[in-house]
């Protein structure tokens, strides 16, 4: 990272643990001998992060890796067990202040699921409009104008406000979505999984107006998800996760070019291809772990082709192999 | 085998007779599958994809029905079958393999319980050699130690580990036909990867047919042999994986491709097929995609019957790309 320059978004040593407490009964259970315990699942493990402004930073990752919960803690939904979180090189607390409010909203989240994060009950208007009312970016009376002229920006119609949410197909309630986190006039979007539920000519749709997005208000992207193809299509830089650790970080094309941490590696080598006919698929072993009971030392050792005894007790660390690129693998050494 | 192919549709109308009006689920639906190959099923929502295999497997529920056509497995047509003699095939000869393996498993069942009785429904044999089968297709499937899941329940499973219990299942009494309906659309790469492996392995074994049906081209282009590409309950294209991905000839199969961020430059504006599927309620004469098409013509305004561009292909254009 440029020293001069802080990040506009920055995460250091940014741990998060979700802790199931025993209740009564297994507390009881518990008096009486059986054998049991709090459980503690560590979603996130230390993880750094830094996202220069106008860059877009893909995250990318199985299920359980803890990318979720990373744009979560990003967007302020979460707070983190340990590390700390920089807004434009200040801690994100020097934000907490009324007079600051603008800095909050400027991270704003779009959720996976366009179905499930859209109120069925609200229309439009009231879905668009409410949060820059609320937060004292528009007047009331101008709400409406307001709101058609963001539902313009997203490709949409102002005759869409008065309607409800499942008159809509998919395409729409994602660009609703997208509508919604736009009218608060954010600086950074954190995208999860947001073209995940779209058909493939619609998902083309949504990537074309985040890249076009980008360009119109000087965007900076989080974006988050499992598939590789969207990632390399849209990101500056990608960050790879396994279960909670950042396995790999570095540039789009070095790093789909030249992985070098093994889980990348079989990553991009699983991903179907359509230039790749009647392929023999030569899988990767085994399950991906439960976050519950990760393995000791590299959490990817017991399905890694290359992995050495060292693997099994030392925690590999995160470190340069090339100007701009990060990889946390024994074999480095 | 004398030239019969293992299962053949003609002319298959599915149609749902809802208040609001007949919906053409699947509407003159034709193919053909030899034993031992795949066929990949490619549409959208609502493409008709999924009615197609249901159709086959006579699992059309009111207010749906198949309106006409044949299916021919086996050169017996399946429209004579009465009930018992469903009973005897699903499962049996067909077995069809699900999106949601947390679906089509009963999650208070364990594993030995629900294997065993999909052998004991078809064969009459003792329960300990049902649980060696089980046993036997657990291994292939890719499932270690098998004895000790056996007695596990669906919760004690990851996706991938349930969805191979589900493959376990349909797989169990050898079946000649196996529809699988988008059974890696939910599970993650590394996964996917390896039940791919294991159904493409399992396939040139056995020598049972496959018919995937998934919205993902490039599961397709590395899993089938043929491919047919359905738009709004119609097969718009259809032939050899090579011919059909390399040299597309249908605007919609084009656009499809064109809209895969893998083959855009990174960054650039991608490829995209403008509007949106249509409702399949009230679709008029005209061709389906003729709304979102570039290559629209006048003829379109009547939807274009199959023509046999070249051996082994069937299209549905006027204006095909060349």
């Amino acid at each position: 990272m440029n020293a001069a320059t802080a990040p506009l978004l920055e995460l250091r040593g940014v741990s998060r643990r979700f802790e199931s407490r025993l209740d009564f009964a297994g507390r009881i259970a518990r008096r009486l001998g059986a054998r049991l315990s709090d459980t503690t699942v560590h979603a996130l493990d230390d993880v750094s992060l830094a996202v220069g402004e106008g860059e877009v930073v893909g995250l990318v990752g199985e299920s359980g890796c803890g990318k979720s919960t990373l744009g979560r803690i990003v967007a302020r939904i979460l707070a983190p067990s340990s590390g700390a979180r920089f807004w434009k090189g200040r801690p994100y607390d020097a934000y907490d202040s009324e007079s600051a409010r603008a800095e909050r909203l400027a991270v704003q989240m779009i959720f996976q699921d366009p179905y499930a994060s859209l109120n069925p009950r609200m229309r439009i208007v009231d879905i668009v409009g409410e949060a820059p009312v609320v937060h004292g970016l528009v007047a009331a009376g101008e709400r409406e104008r307001y709101v058609a002229e963001v539902l313009r920006r997203v490709g949409m119609d102002a005759g869409a406000m008065r309607r409800f949410p499942h008159q809509f197909s998919g395409g729409q309630r994602s660009r609703i979505g997208i509508a919604r986190a736009l009218a608060v006039q954010p600086r950074f979007l954190v995208c999860d999984e947001a073209v995940a539920a779209l058909d493939v000519s619609i998902q083309a749709q949504v990537l074309n107006l985040f890249v076009r997005l980008r360009e119109e208000l000087g965007l900076t992207y989080l974006f988050i998800s499992h598939d590789l193809g969207v990632i390399r299509h849209v990101s500056d830089r990608v960050v790879v996760m396994y279960l909670g650790r950042v396995v790999e970080s570095g540039p789009t094309q070095a790093l789909y070019e030249s992985p070098n941490h093994p889980y990348t590696e079989a990553l991009i080598a699983e991903v179907p291809k359509v230039d790749a006919r009647r392929r023999a698929y030569v899988p990767i072993r085994g399950e991906i772990p439960s976050p519950l009971a990760p393995p000791t030392g590299c959490h990817f050792h017991p399905r890694c082709p290359k992995a050495l005894a060292r693997c099994r007790e030392e925690i590999p660390r995160l470190r340069e192999i090339a100007p701009g690129r990060l990889s946390a693998c024994h074999l480095n050494d | 085998m004398s030239g019969e192919p293992l299962l053949r549709v003609e002319g298959l109308r599915m149609h749902f007779f809802t208040k609001a009006g007949v919906v053409k689920a699947v509407d003159d639906v034709s193919l053909a599958l030899d034993r031992g190959r795949v066929l990949g099923l490619v549409g959208e929502s609502g493409s008709g994809k999924s009615m197609t295999g249901y159709s086959i497997l006579g699992l059309v529920d009111a207010p749906g029905r198949i309106v006409s056509g044949r299916i021919v497995l086996n050169g017996v047509d399946l429209a004579t079958l009465d009930a018992a003699a469903w009973r005897r095939l699903r499962g049996n000869r067909v077995a069809m393999i699900f999106q949601d393996p947390m679906m089509t498993l009963n999650p208070v069942l364990r594993i030995d319980t629900q294997m065993v009785e999909a052998v004991l429904a078809h064969h009459d044999v003792s329960r300990e050699s049902a649980l060696e089968r089980c046993r036997e297709v657990l291994g292939r499937v890719g499932i270690a130690s098998p004895d000790e899941r056996l007695r596990a329940y669906p919760h004690h499973f990851s996706g991938g580990m349930r969805q191979r219990v589900a493959i376990a299942i349909a797989l169990i009494n050898k079946p000649d036909l196996i529809i699988a309906d988008e059974p890696t659309t939910a599970l993650d790469v590394t996964i996917q990867g390896q039940i791919l492996f294991e159904m493409q392995k399992l396939c040139r074994e056995s020598g049972a047919g496959l018919i995937w049906i998934t919205h993902d081209l490039s599961v397709i282009a590395g899993l089938a042999d043929e491919v047919c590409v359905m738009y709004a309950g119609r097969i718009v294209e259809s032939g050899t994986v090579d011919d059909v991905l390399s040299h597309p000839m249908h605007p919609y199969t084009r656009g499809l491709l064109d809209s895969i961020p893998a083959r855009n430059v990174p960054g650039r504006p991608l490829a995209q097929i403008p509007g949106m599927t249509p409702a399949l309620l009230g679709l008029g004469p005209a061709c389906a995609f003729r709304e979102r098409c570039s290559r629209a013509i006048e003829s379109c305004a009547v939807a274009p019957a199959e023509s046999r561009p070249a051996p082994g292909r069937a299209l549905r254009c006027f204006n095909p790309a060349a």
